[in-house]
């Protein structure tokens, strides 16, 4: 029982990290501010996979969101942002903005609430897998081989149309 | 909760530690009044010139981009690093057929330039 409370007290705690580093994020003035407290928001994020028992998902969270595309997001807003951070991303005043905002916001919240509250987790069944990441290992080697094979040729495609993107393809 | 409550354990310690050695140090050591040399960063690599959040050259973000992808790579050779053992020889020859179709992207990638560091 005692497991159970300290489980939900590491909840609590990890869940109030990412949504203050979210908060943070969005109200940041200093757009700089708001990239480095959306890492943190990731990392806070993947907390909460671990804590969920998705080690694997954790591990994607910070290695790809925390370290790769936070990287790529960085150097995104330093290729465009005014020469004063603080007047690159300036908030919009607008009504109608904001009332639309909230409503997107809030569709959100209630398609996701219900996708949780329908969904059968196997938390609630009370039956959790022992080893994802073997399990996924001999799904990618068995069933799955095609799919594993077509992820390299996708990634192969993505890092040449990336290089092609920024640099242009030489004309033959 | 056994071997994630490991890793609690160790973040909390990794964040006591260094706090700990920090007021250590400020109950031994001397406390004179702080002077703008005192206040400069200790051994931090050379002072900044100018503003430090300034615009970059694209080709940092060529860089961001391919290691986006060799990233995700890394990802899939994951689970079967981890179960390198039991997976037999039939899984190794596809992880050599997976990294050879992504060593074609890296040499791509160098064709191009696009890992020169200018």
């Amino acid at each position: 029982m005692s497991g159970m409370i300290i489980n939900d007290l590491v909840f609590v705690a990890v869940a109030g990290f990412t949504l203050l580093s979210a908060l943070g994020m969005v109200l940041s003035r200093n757009i700089v501010h708001s990239a480095l407290a959306l890492i943190l928001t990731f990392l806070g994020v993947a907390a909460l996979f671990f804590n969920l028992g998705a080690g694997f998902l954790g591990l994607v969270q910070i290695l790809v969101y925390a370290g790769a595309i936070s990287v790529l997001i960085i150097f995104a807003i330093m290729l465009v942002m005014h020469s004063e951070p603080a007047r690159t991303n300036l908030f919009n005043t607008s009504l109608g903005t904001h009332l639309a905002g909230a409503y997107i916001a809030a569709l959100l919240t209630l398609s996701l609430s219900l996708a949780i509250w329908f969904s059968e987790l196997p938390q609630i069944k009370g039956k959790t897998v022992e080893d994802a990441v073997g399990m996924l290992a001999q799904l990618f080697m068995g069933n799955y081989v095609i799919a594993f094979e077509a992820a390299a040729v996708l990634l192969l495609v993505s890092v040449v149309g990336a290089i092609i993107l920024a640099r242009g393809a030489k004309q033959s | 909760m056994s071997e994630h409550a490991t890793i609690g354990v160790f973040l909390i310690l990794t964040l006591v530690f260094p706090i700990a050695a920090m007021i250590a140090a400020w109950l031994f050591r001397a406390k004179p009044e702080p002077s703008e040399e005192k206040l400069l960063p200790y051994e931090c690599g050379v002072d900044t010139q100018g503003p430090s959040q300034m615009r970059f050259k694209i080709n940092y973000f060529i860089y961001a981009l391919v290691f986006l992808a060799f990233d995700v790579e890394t990802i899939f050779l994951y689970p079967w690093a981890a179960k390198f053992q039991s997976l037999g020889l039939f899984a190794f020859v596809e992880m050599i057929i997976f990294i050879a179709i992504l060593v074609v992207g890296l040499w791509y990638a160098w064709k191009e330039g696009a890992l020169k560091w200018y």
